[in-house]
């Protein structure tokens, strides 16, 4: 799998680097606050090949620059005194908490703790109202949500999204950053359609390959509408790999779903954190978080509760307390 | 008719999808006949009312015979619409193959084939919108307006008598016009493309009767400069400069070549008229091919998404508010351009033309065929002027003549009251004397039934993959494509199962 | 610390929404400009444009009662519209001609009444499709025939009510969870086959059907035309009428609740159908009388009157705040005073793109209604 997602990556940085040399001018203004380092790095530029036709800020930077160029700090994501409140009532107050690159990190918390609303602030359907969020040690607070998931940070879904008249190939099609022929012009203009059509066919390969690691491949030309709910969950995490994230944030990625799919979707985890993706995970399911996660954030009534190792959470008594009712095993 | 218009494999085995966009989308590049499988466990997915019905039955027999290619769908609608018209006429000259009898006949096919070709350009434009990306536009008829008005501006005569424009060469005009409407749609869509697509309705409903009204003023009519004149023309219109291909036919070999038919019987204007049409087919050609290439692309893919779920485009890193100006701005050019073919080629133009009337044409055209297909826009462009614009008229000419019902009642009250006396014959020659409001109610009735039995349009559920090359073939390593498409497929199976059952 | 904030905060509005500023400037000069009209000041700007004038306290009166008066309309007939879109959660572009519906209707009977003996029953109930008698002969005016037009108000609100129920049963009943746009498409088909069935059926000649003797007349010294007098009272009284429904009645709690969450509607138990059905015969009572008063005023009728009225009434409801009927009223006197109001600064070709415009800026920055937050209803 490692190869599976790596390599199409690299295929697909050559081909932009082949249609490089036509426009060549390496004007990404956004990508100095997003790497800071690596605007030298090869096949950098090609994606960003300027727009003649069309006045686009290229706010976006491939996945794949930034992991050539950096090496990851022990940092991915740093929350610090989020606050968010609706109208006179506080969803988050004051929550602070980090998640480490390279681990799976859970995020429990009793119903209407804030877990969602956290997310929705770290992704950025919400703007907190105050605290900041750093990602890579970027300052993302208050950014759209594309501009945050450009950067890295990919979200799925409590209830799975996926797009239900597209087709599963579709869907994972849509995801990867960076593609030259969503500029209108490329997709139009014969000559320049020539680079696109073989980026589409690398990432093609990378889809059917995703599609395989996610055993959802006999699904592929299926439109998403007509999959289980499960199968939903399984396509939305496969296309949010498909960005190839940095973080990866999964809200109740086992929701709806059955035993035997769970399993499967956990050992998919497993082996992605194995190959250095890093996981935030809400889960309502203690067990899972307890046994999957490195790592466990409490949220109780908008703050952070403890955070610790699992079996440190698991003999907290605060947090027993927090569940008094519910249950721990 | 076109029986064996199968997708030919020339283009297809190539593989160069670069090359031959209609190759990839609909049927997927091979003739296997595994994308109707595809295709076929799609529609049960998704739960599509589709009934083992005769209707039903005689469009899968259609589908089976034409093989989902898009052009033979399209020649066949055509054919059969002209197949029904030539039948009109005949009817109506008593079967009498005279000169004049062709020359009808040509006249008519030629009248249809405009307003289909005219239509379908608009309708591509609002699927665009619409099928495409969930833009809910009802403000065609004020971008076309924009369209035709601006290239009027720009390129009629500037003499105060023949023209109020600036005398500028017809291509400025027209591509004038379009970039007019883009930018019309560049101010409408900045603020308003955040809005719900009911609100989005509203406000370009309104600024379309704005367009029209501003149009419409006296007080934009003319500004008269010695014989320099400028101006809107307000309520009495606009003059538009010639269609250009009239000129072809004078003097020249055009001249010769219109003696010779003229000669032959040929009206003239049929002949003249035709020039034009043609331009116009080669319009929808072009259209065609620029929207399949726009939807068979990763930035067709994001219009998709948005129309989906705009959410899911924008947690993917999509800065979904680009693309949605941009697609708007091509389509309101495109709509320019397409009240520029039709509207922009009569020498003249007043504000009647684009009353909200004429987008719900648009639409009605767009969802017979089905949003979301290009080739199903053109396909209900033919059917929504054969069947509800043309149509109708035509029938109920002929019905009134072949019955001879004598005067119809001058009211409503005149055409029932004999219904008393079980006397139908005054109401029916009311029905055909007033056949104009009958088809409107026709139109509107037909857009109830398809929008609440057939919300995918009457060719049914049309998939267009938007991407640039054929997704269904797999990166098998060493393997043949189908070989390891059934392979994975056995798996699938199994591993699937666990899948399948969980809810 | 009060005071830096809310210099903070204006200069946030200056920076981050500078159109609501101008707006607002815009607003004040235009008022300074009536006032220095009715001043007669004027003061002389470049290009023979000059800022006041002079403007009679009469004629400036007579534009605020015209609005008034078409704003009543608008509002009256935007409680209905207001009241669906809230509900049933969608546009019904078919409004419009639910208030054809009810003038045909409702004139159809008030003439018949009023005309009996006259002329032939088909024409008096066809609304003088082929002419006939003159309205003047007839005589359907609040003076000479009175019982006339209050049974038509009575038969409009009937009349489009079994057309509304029923076109609801066939059309939007079925896709009654269809979501917004279908059903909005939906109301487009039954816009237009409503329409033209009334043109079909009434004609599509434009005609007087209203008597003018004695209509204009002097009551305490003010001159006063008695067919507005009617409307301005009528829709008062119903306006009134709706209020008490919706703040004293069970069925008006229903539907207030229904209006704020469906779903929780749907989980206490309120029937939702029923309710359903009671928003349409309201809406179609309330949107017929208007079609009936607005032929009242306005003295002709032609079967696309409603539709030429739909984007006002829209305008009315988006400006009042979508589900609020004090909203739809509020909005339709704002913007029926604006499209008369106007006409002190621009030609009458532009007023109703003047308040077309208003509506869409209001959609574009107060999506909620310059109304909203007051009380939903």
């Amino acid at each position: 799998m490692n190869s599976g997602v790596d390599a199409p990556d690299e295929e697909a940085s050559e081909n932009g680097a082949a249609s490089a040399g036509k426009a060549d001018d390496a004007d990404v203004p956004d990508a100095v606050d997003v790497v800071g380092v690596d605007e030298a790095v090869a096949g950098g530029s090609d994606e960003s090949a300027a727009d003649g036709t069309t006045h686009e800020p290229e706010t976006q930077d491939s996945a794949v620059e930034r992991r050539a160029a950096e090496t990851p700090p022990d940092v991915r994501l740093q929350v610090r005194n989020l606050r968010k409140s609706f109208g006179g009532v506080v969803a988050v107050d004051d929550m602070s908490f980090a998640v480490e690159a390279g681990t799976i990190t859970g995020l429990i918390g009793p119903n209407g703790a804030g877990k969602s609303t956290t997310f929705d602030c770290i992704t950025g359907a919400h703007e907190p109202d105050g605290g900041t969020v750093r990602f890579n040690g970027e300052d993302i607070t208050g950014l759209r949500p594309d501009q945050i998931a450009s950067r890295g940070l990919v979200r799925t879904f409590q209830i799975a999204r996926e797009l239900p008249e597209m087709t599963v190939l579709e869907n994972l099609m849509l995801a990867p950053p960076d593609q030259v022929g969503e500029r209108l012009w490329r997709s139009v203009v014969p000559g320049a359609r020539r680079g696109v059509v073989e980026q589409e066919r690398a990432l093609r390969d990378r889809v059917w390959e995703t599609l395989e690691f996610f055993e959802i491949d006999h699904l592929a030309r299926q439109e998403a509408g007509a999959l289980s709910g499960g199968q939903r969950k399984l396509l939305e995490m496969a296309r949010a790999m498909m960005t190839d994230p940095d973080l990866l944030l999964l809200d109740e990625p086992l929701a709806g779903v059955n035993p035997t799919l769970e399993e499967k979707l956990l050992d998919r985890i497993h082996d992605l954190r194995d190959q250095g993706y890093t996981f935030l995970i809400v889960e309502h399911d203690m067990d899972v978080i307890m046994d999957h996660c490195e790592h466990v954030i409490v949220m109780h009534q908008g703050s952070l509760l403890a955070e610790g190792p699992p079996a440190e959470i698991r003999s907290n008594e605060r947090v027993i307390d927090a569940y008094l009712g519910e249950d721990l095993e | 008719m076109t029986h064996r218009l199968r997708p030919d494999g020339g283009a297809r085995g190539s593989g160069d999808a670069d090359r031959e966009p209609s190759g990839v989308r609909g049927s997927g590049g091979d003739a296997s006949g595994s994308d109707d499988d595809d295709r076929g466990s799609g529609d049960g997915g998704r739960g599509t009312p589709r009934g083992k019905s005769a209707a039903g039955a005689v469009r899968d027999a259609v589908e089976r015979t034409l093989g989902g290619n898009d052009l033979a769908v399209v020649l066949a609608t055509l054919g059969a619409i002209y197949l029904l018209f030539t039948l009109f006429v005949l009817v109506a000259n008593d079967f009498e193959i005279t000169t004049s009898t062709i020359n009808a006949i040509a006249s008519t096919l030629r009248l249809l084939t405009f307003f289909a070709a005219s239509y379908a350009v608009l309708a591509l434009a609002l699927n665009l919108h619409w099928g495409y990306t969930g833009l809910f536009n009802i403000g065609v008829a004020g971008f076309m307006a924009v369209g035709v008005y601006t290239m009027g501006l720009l390129s009629s005569p500037p003499d105060a008598t023949s023209g109020m424009g600036l005398g500028l060469p017809l291509p400025i005009g027209i591509i004038g016009g379009m970039v007019a409407a883009a930018l019309v749609g560049l101010i409408a869509a900045l603020p308003a493309l955040r809005l719900e697509a009911d609100y989005l309705a509203i406000v370009t409903l309104g600024l379309s009767e704005i367009i029209r009204l501003t149009m419409n003023s006296g007080q934009l009519s003319s500004w008269t400069v010695e014989t320099f004149g400028f101006g809107t023309g307000g309520g009495s219109g606009l003059n538009l400069p010639a269609r250009p291909t009239d000129a072809l036919f004078e003097g020249g070999a055009g001249e010769a070549l219109l003696a010779t038919l003229t000669g032959m019987g040929v009206r003239r204007s049929i002949v003249v008229d035709a020039a034009y049409l043609f331009v116009v087919i080669a319009f929808v050609v072009g259209v065609y091919w620029l929207l399949s290439r726009v939807g068979a692309s990763p930035f067709g893919r994001v219009l998709k998404a948005i129309r989906d779920d705009e959410l899911v485009a924008r947690s993917l890193g999509k800065d979904t508010r680009l693309f949605k100006i941009k697609v708007f701005m091509l389509g309101c050019a495109l709509m320019g351009l397409g009240g520029i073919l039709w509207q922009g080629s009569y020498g003249y133009v007043n504000p009647n033309s684009f009353r909200p009337i004429v987008t719900f044409y648009v639409f009605v055209a767009v969802i017979i065929g089905g949003s979301g297909s290009n080739a199903g826009s053109i396909v209900g462009s033919i059917l929504f002027v054969g069947l509800l614009f043309e149509g109708p008229r035509q029938f109920g000419g002929i019905v009134q003549n072949a019955m001879e019902l004598g005067d119809a009642p001058a009211t409503f009250a005149g055409a029932v009251g004999p219904l008393t006396g079980l006397d139908p014959t005054p109401l029916l020659a009311y029905g055909l004397e007033n056949i104009s409001a009958l088809q409107f109610v026709l139109l509107g009735v037909v857009l109830i039934v398809i929008i609440q039995r057939r919300p995918d349009g009457v060719l049914g559920h049309r998939t267009e993959t938007a991407a640039a090359v054929d997704l269904g073939e797999r990166p098998a390593a060493g393997a043949a494509p189908d070989a390891s498409r059934d392979s994975a497929t056995d798996a699938g199976s199994a591993s699937g199962s666990g899948g399948d059952a969980d809810e | 610390m009060g005071l830096t904030k809310a210099l903070d905060r204006g200069r946030e509005t200056v920076r981050g929404r500078p159109l609501i500023l101008i707006t607002w400037l815009a607003g004040v000069l235009l008022a300074l400009d009536i006032l220095a009209r009715l001043a007669g000041v004027e003061i002389a700007l470049a290009a023979g444009r000059s800022f006041g004038g002079s403007m009679s306290a009469a004629q400036f009166g007579n534009l605020v009662w015209n609005g008034v008066i078409v704003g009543l309309i608008f509002g009256l007939a935007g409680i209905g519209l207001s009241m669906t879109y809230s509900i049933l959660n969608f546009a019904n572009f078919s409004h419009g001609d639910l208030l054809t519906t009810g003038a045909f209707t409702g004139w159809g009977a008030a003439l018949l009444i009023a005309g009996w003996g006259l002329a032939e029953t088909g024409s008096l109930v066809l609304v003088r499709a082929a002419g006939g008698p003159s309205p003047n002969e007839i005589g359907a005016s609040v003076i000479q025939a009175p019982i006339a037009i209050v049974i038509g108000v009575v038969v409009a609100a009937v009349a489009t009510v079994l057309v509304t129920v029923a076109i609801d049963r066939a059309v939007y009943r079925p896709m009654r969870d269809r979501g917004g746009i279908p059903l909005l498409i939906a109301s487009i088909g039954v816009a237009l086959a409503l329409r033209y069935v009334v043109q079909f059926v009434f004609g599509s000649r434009s005609r007087g059907v209203t008597a003018t003797e004695g209509v204009r007349t002097t009551v305490a010294g003010v001159g006063v035309n008695l067919h507005e007098l009617t409307l301005f009272v009528v829709a008062l009284v119903l306006m009134v009428g709706m209020h008490l429904l919706l703040q004293r009645t069970k069925l008006g709690t229903a539907m207030r609740a229904m209006a704020d969450n469906k779903d929780l509607a749907l989980v206490t138990g309120i029937p939702t159908e029923r309710v359903v059905t009671a928003t349409w015969v309201l809406g179609g009572a309330l949107a017929g009388v208007s079609g009936f008063l607005y032929v009242l005023e306005r003295g002709t009728i032609e079967f696309n009157i409603g539709w030429f009225l739909l984007l006002f009434i829209f305008a009315a409801v988006i400006l009042g705040g979508i589900g609020s009927i004090y909203g739809a009223i509020a909005g339709g006197l704002v913007i029926g005073l604006v499209h008369e109001v106007s006409l002190v600064w621009i030609s009458g070709d532009f007023n109703a793109a003047a308040a077309f415009l208003i509506m869409i800026l209001v959609l574009l920055y107060r999506p909620e209604g310059l109304f909203s937050g007051v009380t939903t209803a």
